[in-house]
């Protein structure tokens, strides 16, 4: 099977103040119809980084794609045109963000934001887009939908407001949809709303989705595979359940380790978390050939500090980034 | 022996609210709503909920940040909403805080040694010299190196931030330490240092903390006891044991069951409650329960009359009338 959407040796440069940074590294993955793959790691390792190149959106002359393919459709997005991005976007390929409330156009109602995305790529009438919109934020769960349609986003709560921008995501049916931290700025009662709701209508249009966020809780729960990156490099690939049991990098098993899970019975003693010490690098570091994981790691060697990891490849369709991956 | 340093009674903080025109009458938003709760010496009592629950304001007006409409704040036995100028000062040397956000919430413009002493500056009357040790034992305390005194904010990460502002809030030794989500704004990795650095200092010092959060896995790692807030009310108060074992209140157990986890036989195994809808308008609330528009369980009754905070358990309490009735069925079991 042909996966619906190849990354190759995707590489990203940003312009900063000290020169230019490589801030995604040489990245390769692939998406499959319908499938759940997940991007985890801190803030400043690339993961809404990648998600926009993808969209065609990165930082006007700041960032650029350096090399790397990134293949849909047998089309190479990474060379393609800003007209032709502007058809793919929000068509074939849409995206939700973070904060529902600064990315939703404050004096549009809601109706006219959904109908603005069918109009433009479905060439719907007026009347049509908006009784489409209706049938929307009904799909996805805004009570009375008809009365709302007309509000605007400061009259919804933080959770319907995701809502809208889901239906205006989903509007056109998109292959791909990538979703970066949709609930982190949610109470968790809300995010548990708005998981089952991506999962209810991932299984009813069949879109691929891709996850971003930190939170391992919520990769465990929505994803099939998951993406680890550090320091704008993948760290770990694969199957998600099997990198919970058996992390392969030590960056991952951080990650995993250092949260505070809730256990049902939980003991009365208390014992210290375990920590990832330090902090991710600056992007001075980025690009250089040796594991940028290193100072933080506590398996660290020569030979992390002399060269850049390979990926080992596991059989289990697990691979690491990591010269100590086999032993882990 | 007081072993309770902080003991708060029926304590309410409303806020005025106008809607529409200056003609329109006042109306009322009832953030803290007759809430008790105790915390002991060298302890941590966790206060959980979702935003515009009133957790923040309930410790806000603990360390009377706002002012509270009535009730009572005993702090090592004085009431703090009774205090006033030089007395109030005093005291408030005894409450420190711990902020959200260490970006927003040290000065710019001042040297990390600067915002640490400034505690001291106005609260106590010791000599520079003297003030200048306590900055450097807080610095070492925390996890700081020396030579970082002089540096601004803007050149720490930040966790290094928050490390000051825990320094800061340490400098007057205070009975009480107020965390207001201290870690939610840090990465994940971050996150287990401060967590960390927050228990070996309570052991160092016995501090005593009031530690508000909406992370129940971070809630469950660092507290004693318990306090779940729901429009404003405690809806339930037990101590950690009992609290994550058994959960009453139909809100404790949706909110416990809908934190995503990695463990993957308890989620094959655990039904997630979804609780549908939004809390209703804080201004407008409902005569009954609060939770009763979301609640899975809620009766006719619900929407009639308010259930009241009742002991269900040595130390465990809820606000539910569907508990009361399940326990004394089983009473009358036998």
């Amino acid at each position: 099977m042909t996966p619906l959407l190849e990354v190759k040796n995707l590489c990203i440069e940003l312009i900063t103040r000290e020169g230019v940074a490589l801030v995604i590294d040489n990245l390769s993955f692939t998406l499959n119809a319908g499938e759940t793959l997940s991007f985890v790691g801190e803030s400043g390792c690339g993961k809404s980084m990648t998600a926009l190149a993808l969209m065609g959106l990165l930082p006007e002359k700041v960032g650029r794609v350096a090399s790397g393919s990134i293949i849909f459709n047998d089309e190479n997005l990474a060379q393609a045109s800003n007209d032709r991005m502007r058809a793919i976007r929000g068509n074939d390929i849409s995206m939700i963000f973070q904060e529902p409330m600064t990315s939703l156009n404050p004096v549009f109602t809601i109706g006219e934001q959904i109908a603005e995305v069918l109009r433009a790529h479905q060439a719907l009438s007026r009347k049509a887009a908006w009784s489409q919109a209706i049938e929307l934020l009904d799909a996805v769960r805004i009570p009375n939908a008809k009365g709302r349609v007309s509000d605007y986003p400061f009259q919804m709560s933080g959770g319907q407001r995701q809502r809208a921008m889901i239906a205006m995501a989903l509007a056109c049916r998109p292959k791909i949809l990538i979703a970066d931290e949709p609930t982190t700025a949610l109470d968790v009662t809300v995010q548990a709303q708005i998981f089952d709701l991506l999962s209810d209508l991932q299984q009813q249009t069949g879109a691929a989705i891709i996850l971003i966020t930190h939170d391992m809780g919520a990769v465990a729960e929505m994803a099939e595979r998951m993406i680890v990156m550090y320091a704008g490099r993948k760290a770990e690939l694969g199957p998600v359940d099997q990198i919970i049991d058996r992390p392969r990098h030590p960056y991952t098993k951080g990650l995993i380790e250092c949260v505070p899970h809730i256990q049902d019975d939980p003991s009365s003693e208390r014992h210290n978390l375990v920590e990832v010490p330090g902090i991710v690098p600056s992007l001075r570091e980025f690009g250089k050939d040796q594991c940028l994981f290193a100072s933080r790691c506590p398996y660290v060697t020569e030979t992390c500090l002399k060269s850049r990891p390979v990926a080992k490849q596991f059989k289990n369709d697990q691979s690491a980034d990591c010269w100590h991956a086999e032993a882990l | 022996m007081i072993s309770e340093i902080l003991k708060v009674e029926n304590l309410t903080v409303r806020f005025e609210v106008k809607r529409g025109g200056g003609w329109t009458k006042k109306s009322y938003l009832y953030a803290v709503d007759d809430v008790s709760f105790t915390v002991k010496k060298g302890k941590t009592l966790a206060i959980v909920g979702e935003s515009g629950s009133g957790k923040t304001t309930a410790a806000l007006a603990v360390a009377r940040l706002v002012n509270a409409q009535s009730g009572s704040v005993l702090l090592d036995g004085q009431d703090i909403l009774q205090k006033q100028s030089e007395d109030l000062r005093k005291i408030r040397q005894k409450v420190q805080f711990i902020f959200q956000d260490p970006y927003s919430s040290l000065n710019p413009r001042k040297r990390a040694e600067a915002i640490v002493r400034e505690p001291l500056d106005s609260l106590s009357s010791k000599s520079t010299d003297e003030k200048a040790q306590i900055v450097d034992e807080l610095f070492e305390a925390v996890g700081l190196r020396p030579e970082q005194k002089r540096l601004f904010p803007h050149q720490f990460s930040g966790g290094q931030r928050q490390r000051i502002g825990i320094a800061r809030a340490l400098a007057t030794q205070p009975k009480l330490i107020i965390c207001d989500e201290p870690v939610s704004a840090l990465d994940v990795a971050v996150q287990a240092q401060i967590l960390n650095l927050l228990h070996k200092l309570q052991k160092e010092f016995e501090l005593t903390y009031l530690f508000i959060s909406h992370d129940l896995g971070v809630v469950q790692h660092m507290s004693d006891s318990i306090a779940v807030m729901y429009m404003g009310k405690v809806v339930e108060f037990a101590d950690r044991l009992s609290l994550f074992k058994n959960p009453q209140h139909p809100y404790t157990r949706a909110l416990l069951s809908a934190v995503p986890t990695v463990n993957r036989t308890k989620r094959a195994e655990q039904k997630r409650i979804l609780i549908p809808g939004d809390p209703p308008d804080p201004v407008n609330l409902p005569s009954g329960c609060r939770f009763a528009n979301r609640c899975p369980i809620a009766k006719p009754v619900c929407n009639i009359s308010e259930p009241k905070l009742e002991s269900i358990a040595n130390g465990h309490r809820t606000a539910c009338h569907f508990v009361k009735a399940t326990k004394s069925a089983l009473h009358s079991l036998g």
